[in-house]
């Protein structure tokens, strides 16, 4: 076990170094010159951009570059951008001349609201995602169970932004039925604020997310219902609900949970669409803003963010896989 | 059809009459069990052979009750200790399940659930029938059962898992599953298929020897005419969903009238036998149950027909009626005096394989006379 994770950490950590030298190269190579984004209304003359490449540390080989910014990940570093020089702590992600701000507390700040957004939409689809796939699985071929595929096969066609979009404009400004959706820190302001703020973007989003879970859970209840060991716990007087909801929905939701973590993942990178219309200052909005001003530290510090939570996500999923079922040893 | 004749007094703990069992389908009507009729006496062994789908698992499964019922017909008769089973609640039919009446799967790796423990698993069939009971009562009840199916350290691999268990063992446990409370009826469904040969000779002794202990009756499932010879006081032949030869377990396996049964022998290898011998399969596949040929199933695949006059045999379907041996063995074939002919036309069965301990060359006698076997 120990071997194990050990392992899998390591290839992680080489996972996440491929990323960011693919990041940091395509960045400091591509089209876009780096040192214009810092040039006041992006125009600069030929003499400041090599002031300002020179203070970045831009004219020195790439991989020095590179080493600088791995250095300042793992160590912290300091910053000088010609006048100033500041201290960058660990993890440093840069520092970001649009804002004036150190981007590592900063994204820390807004990581909140986007864990807010993850948890409760995560609660909300796995809840109703699972329970109606194991109704529909149970009632599998009956009317019941093609009308909620019907429903969610219909509900997966309309893009999410729409859906997103229509609910906010109708739910909240229109028929005021919600709240205005806002993040309030839940523990330091205003717990009740939080769970109003936050309601709408939950439902939408997770609700989303329903229509996907309920395909898979309502697959793999499908599948577990007809195995052998359904069929023999039946065989020994069972009733038909504990027979689906212990011997069935345990084997049912292992492919689930493998698609969750992923999921979650993916969620915690930033909902951009869900913070975008809802106005939730999370990880996903600055990532639009910082690609809207170019703001490079930023981009790739959500992308890292990024890759980190699908390689931790990956990890934890194979640790849920090895404590859901006795035959994986890990 | 014809009901088996029953001298005996001792009334059976299972009857069936007349089962048919369909389920309907998009592409017709799947016709899995048409006019099956059994009993089985408690303390005594019925072995049904078959091809895969000739409607043997499907019969005993009616028996369970494990059809779904939305995508099942199920007409006739079943009985377990007088009570009719055909029609019951859910609710009753759960509470003999496992109960007084309980099964045996074929493959337990498939059949016990990977992610309880085997200990979890006998418990909870103790305590679907024993409300109130203490964990402590149930655990310890675990471990007894494991005990009785020889399970070494009962008590501490009454916490494994079922990969853990080997495959003879996995299907002592799932044994000891079945038996936790005491049924009267077993039904195996092809135990010992899924094992080595070494371990299902070992498995096959454990159920007589429960049997023996229990008094149980047990119905064996099964297309391993060796597990029939060793186990069954009767058999029952099915084929195309039909019963087609019932009788005495020794009297059918060594003097067969029905063509089918006939190949089923002989296609069975020999182990005293010369190894140069060839096996004769029996060519063609099984019917299809959408649409069962016109008269006799068997009749495609038959080498006798030619031997009944005016094609009987793709024209009527034979009934079930005692051949040439007395009402206790019954044969669907028109064939006259089918035994004798059999007998003569495919020497190779007769008296051999079922029995290695005695020399295969004199015994291989065609004589359907010996008086001894015939009728009880």
């Amino acid at each position: 076990m120990f071997g194990y994770l050990l392992r899998r950490v390591i290839s992680g950590i080489l996972v996440l170094l491929a990323v960011s030298f693919v990041l940091f190269t395509v960045f400091a190579k591509g089209p876009a010159q780096p040192a214009l984004a810092y040039c006041s209304k992006g125009v600069c003359t030929a003499e400041q951009l090599d002031i300002i490449e020179r203070n970045l540390g831009l004219d020195q080989p790439l991989l020095q570059q590179y080493g600088t910014y791995i250095k300042g990940v793992v160590a912290g570093r300091e910053i000088n951008s010609g006048t100033l020089s500041l201290d960058c702590n660990v993890p440093c992600l840069g520092y970001s001349f649009k804002k004036f701000e150190m981007v590592t507390p900063f994204l820390l700040d807004r990581f909140p609201a986007t864990l807010s957004i993850a948890l409760g939409a995560s609660v909300v689809f796995l809840t109703v995602g699972v329970a109606v796939g194991v109704i529909s699985a149970r009632n599998r071929g009956k009317p019941l169970d093609r009308g909620l595929q019907g429903f969610t096969m219909l509900a997966t066609a309309i893009p999410y932004y729409l859906v997103a979009l229509l609910a906010f404009l109708f739910l909240v400004s229109k028929w005021g039925l919600f709240p205005t959706t806002e993040y309030v820190a839940p523990f330091a302001e205003s717990f009740s604020g939080w769970f109003k703020g936050m309601l709408l973007a939950w439902l939408v989003l997770g609700l989303f997310y329903t229509t996907a879970y309920v395909r898979y859970s309502r697959g793999s209840m499908v599948e577990a219902l007809n195995e052998d060991y359904v069929r023999t716990a039946r065989a020994k007087g069972l009733t038909d609900r504990r027979v689906a909801l212990k011997h069935a929905l345990r084997a049912a939701l292992v492919p689930v949970v493998t698609i969750f973590g992923l999921d979650f993942a993916t969620i915690l990178a930033g909902t951009i669409f869900t913070e975008r219309i809802f106005n939730i200052q999370g990880i996903g909005l600055e990532a639009l803003q910082s690609i809207g001003q170019q703001d490079l530290p930023v981009i790739s510090a959500t992308v890292l963010i990024a890759a980190t939570f699908v390689v931790v996500s990956n990890i934890v999923v194979d640790v849920a896989y090895a404590a859901l079922d006795p035959r994986v040893r890990l | 059809m014809t009901d088996m004749h029953h001298p005996s007094s001792t009334p059976a703990f299972l009857e069936v009459d007349d089962l048919t069992v369909r389920f309907p389908t998009r592409d017709g009507v799947v016709q899995a069990v048409t006019g099956l009729s059994y009993k089985v006496e408690l303390g005594k062994t019925l072995g049904i052979v078959g091809e895969s789908g000739s409607g043997k698992s499907v019969s005993s499964l009616a028996v369970m009750g494990l059809h779904d019922l939305e995508r099942t017909d199920i007409t006739g008769s079943i009985k377990v200790e007088g009570q009719e089973v055909v029609g019951l609640s859910e609710n009753r039919m759960r509470k003999l399940r496992g109960n007084a009446v309980s099964m045996i799967f074929q493959d337990p790796l498939t059949a016990l659930h990977p992610f309880f423990t085997i200990g979890d698993q006998i418990v909870e069939g103790y305590k679907a029938h024993h409300s109130g009971v203490s964990k402590k009562t149930a655990r310890a009840k675990a471990v007894e059962m494991l005990e009785r199916v020889g399970i070494p350290q009962p008590n501490r691999r009454v916490d494994d898992y079922p990969h853990q268990f080997s495959g003879g063992m996995r299907q002592r446990a799932m044994i000891a599953m079945s038996l936790v409370n005491d049924p009267k009826l077993i039904i195996a469904d092809e135990p010992t298929t899924a094992l080595d040969v070494t371990v299902q000779a070992q498995i096959l002794d454990l159920l007589q020897e429960l049997q023996r202990d229990f008094g149980s009756a047990i119905v064996i499932i099964t297309h391993d005419l060796g597990v029939v010879a060793e186990m069954a006081d009767e058999v029952l032949v099915m084929y195309g969903g039909r019963c087609v030869e019932h009788g005495g377990g020794k009297e059918v396996l060594t003097h067969p009238e029905m063509p089918y049964t006939a190949g089923l022998l002989s296609s069975v290898p020999d182990l005293v036998g010369d190894p140069r011998e060839r096996l004769h399969p029996i060519p063609g596949t099984p019917p299809s149950l959408l649409s069962p040929p016109r008269g006799c199933a068997f009749n495609p695949r038959c080498g006798y027909t030619h031997l009944v006059p005016g094609e009987m045999c793709t024209r009527e379907l034979p009934p079930l009626e005692s051949g040439g041996r007395g009402s206790a063995h019954l044969k669907r074939c028109h064939l006259t005096d089918s035994g004798t002919v059999l007998a003569e036309q495919l020497p190779v069965y007769a008296g051999t394989a079922m029995d290695p301990g005695e020399p295969a060359g004199p015994t291989a006698e065609p004589d359907p006379t010996p008086k001894e076997n015939a009728g009880e």
